[in-house]
């Protein structure tokens, strides 16, 4: 119902009809509206600087170093005579953090979230949860030398074996201490919204089935869990999109060498961190690295949209159902 | 005494025994689920534990390795590669400073502004609402480091050309965060019911005034929290800045428009972390602990006004 509709009141005896309308135009409520509406257009601009500012460099890019070479290559040697710019050697040690980040963020995160939403106490609840998200707004680059300075030399190392790769030559790097260092970022996320997902389940479902006699631990796996489990992998893919567009943590502590592999222990480059220490003030405007800078831009921006936009149909499905 | 008084010895007597049945006949599960049951609650306790750990370390080893560094000279010396010993965070502070007040002063109207018209004024059946909506939900996710790039094409370089500025990071964090602060409002101002606005609009005031006066300073708490916990977020970013010509040894105190270049807190603390001798490092960890202590305590702010302020109507 808009303001502006016409509507007709009730013929008061002996008079024309009084309208409900406003008497003045008011054109400063519709100077507002509009104010207002671009202030909402402007995120939409912002999408579309993003995707302006990847594509136009990137097509450039494409013109000197070929798309199939691009897409298909798994050298990254952009400081080689002459270069390679094969995107998967750096894609690879993406997967590679990402994947064992996963690994340990999602058992944990989904068990805090469990714990949280059907074991704990409200009282502990109401202690536990804000706590896990004042530390989730811990600077990523606080969590990026943590895992350089404590997580490698105090935990990775007296349970490696081998040797740790650079350790002669100072500090060493491993993509395994970037994933755990990225897990301690992505599982309070995992945890707190999944939590926020499982209490969306009506109380209804819980009581009807222990009143059919389940126990506490089938009715969180088998009735709950299934239940809230769009919400559940709605937060898992966006902690993934987080993992995945994390920067500080793997410049610290995964190193700058692009590896074709998922081995976790290797030193590995990843999208994020060649954007980061390619991409730094004096790098000259028309150059191909500063092209490549932009078709790596592209290639994240992709694989991240991708996860969002799953992300976010799964939160509305969820919405739907319960609220 | 009646039948009918709850505290009756007879009703007492009745829900005991009602009680003691219960029990009883609840004490009859197998006992593999007795112990399957213990054995779940005790693993979910250990991630529990496992998470918290994790996080509490990571404040320990900062407290542990930095605190040697710990003065007043910290705050007040800038940085200095003779003299690591005496090197601080003043420019880096100052820079900071600087590049949250342009943040607030961009993201609170244009947040405001943006979450008010999709709540009171868009009509969420036309697709370019449905489009600005899904648009904002996914800008939230972009990683930060797109926004560096989105600042060095568009604002340091291109249409704006601001040059390495510090405006021009302000811009960049501002653009990060308002996303947060949009969705944040958006639920502020969602949760004031309609009979509020009703009520307002009733009594001949118009949507504007209505907004104005009942429908903002309900939300005014709620909004606060998304603010600053949108604030916590950029003061915290490092990589976008680092795109955007916060570069490495600023040495004076950075202006907004000043092309010599300017530093901030998480740049500088990155920037001391990949140096290698050891007085470097203990610097770093002091900043890491200069930060903490501000954005815990502001994130601790932000929930405990959340939950003081959330308004059950």
């Amino acid at each position: 119902m808009s303001p502006t509709e016409t509507i007709a009141a009730p013929e008061p005896a002996g008079g024309p009809p009084r309208r409900l309308q406003a008497s003045s135009k008011r054109y400063g409520e519709r100077a507002i509206r509009w104010l207002l509406a671009s202030c909402a257009v402007l995120s939409v601009l912002t999408t579309t600087a993003i995707i302006i500012s990847l594509i136009l460099p990137t097509i450039g890019f494409f013109g000197i170093v070929p798309f199939d070479e691009f897409i298909f290559g798994t050298d990254w040697t952009p400081q080689f005579e002459p270069p390679s710019f094969g995107v998967l050697g750096i894609v690879a040690g993406t997967l590679n953090v990402t994947l064992w980040a996963m690994l340990f963020a999602i058992p944990i995160g989904l068990a805090t979230a469990v714990y949280l939403s059907e074991y704990a106490s409200p009282r502990v609840r109401t202690t536990v949860k804000p706590v896990l998200e004042v530390l989730a707004g811990i600077p990523t680059v606080a969590i990026g030398l943590f895992a350089v300075s404590f997580i490698l030399p105090e935990i990775i190392a007296p349970l490696w074996p081998g040797d740790l790769l650079g350790g002669a030559v100072g500090k060493p790097f491993m993509a395994l201490a970037a994933s755990l260092g990225i897990a301690l970022m992505i599982v309070p996320i995992i945890a707190s919204l999944s939590d926020d997902a499982m209490r969306a389940v009506p109380r209804g479902l819980h009581e009807g089935a222990y009143a059919l006699g389940a126990t506490k631990a089938k009715v969180a796996t088998r009735v709950i869990f299934p239940a809230a489990l769009s919400g559940i992998v709605a937060s898992v893919v966006l902690a993934t999109s987080r993992a995945v567009g994390e920067t500080m943590i793997v410049v610290l502590a995964a190193g700058s060498t692009p590896n074709f592999t998922l081995n976790p222990v290797e030193s590995v480059q990843v999208m994020t961190s060649y954007i980061a220490t390619t991409a730094t003030g004096d790098i000259s405007t028309g150059s191909l690295d500063y092209k490549s800078v932009f078709a790596v831009g592209s290639v994240l921006f992709a694989m991240t949209l991708v996860m969002n936009v799953i992300s976010i149909r799964l939160v509305r499905r969820y919405r739907e159902v319960y609220e | 005494m009646e039948a009918g008084d709850a505290r009756s010895p007879r009703n007492r007597l009745a829900v005991a025994g009602a009680r003691a049945t219960t029990q009883a006949m609840l004490r009859q599960q197998p006992r593999g689920d007795v112990v399957r049951n213990t054995l779940f609650a005790a693993l979910l306790l250990l991630a529990v534990v496992i998470a918290l750990a994790g996080l509490f370390a990571l404040v320990i080893q900062a407290f542990a390795k930095g605190s040697s560094a710990l003065s007043p000279d910290l705050i007040t010396n800038p940085p200095s590669k003779i003299n690591p010993e005496n090197g601080g965070f003043r420019p880096a502070i100052l820079g900071s400073l600087q590049l949250i007040a342009g943040v607030i002063l961009f993201v609170v109207p244009v947040g405001v502004g943006a979450a008010l018209y999709l709540e009171e004024y868009a009509d969420k059946s036309r697709w370019w609402n449905k489009l600005i909506e899904v648009n904002i939900q996914n800008l939230a996710a972009v990683p930060s480091i797109i926004y560096g790039i989105l600042g060095l094409a568009f604002i340091v370089r291109g249409p704006l050309d601001l040059g390495f500025v510090l405006v021009a990071g302000s811009l960049t964090l501002a653009l990060l965060v308002l996303p947060m602060v949009i969705i944040a409002a958006r639920e502020a101002i969602r949760a004031v019911p309609d009979s509020i606005r009703q009520g307002s609009l009733a009594l001949g005031a118009t949507q504007w005034q209505t907004i104005r006066r009942q429908v903002l300073p309900a939300s005014i708490p709620g909004i606060a929290t998304g603010v600053i916990l949108a604030v916590s977020r950029a003061l915290g970013e490092t990589a976008p800045l680092l795109l955007v010509g916060a570069t490495v040894f600023v040495t004076f105190d950075p202006t907004p428009l000043g092309s010599d270049g300017y530093s901030a807190m998480p740049v500088q603390i990155f920037n001391y972390a990949v140096q290698a001798q050891d007085e470097f490092q203990t610097l770093a960890f002091a900043g890491i602990i200069v930060m903490l202590v501000v954005l815990l305590a502001m994130n601790s702010f932000a929930i405990w006004l959340r939950n003081r302020y959330e308004q059950r109507w």
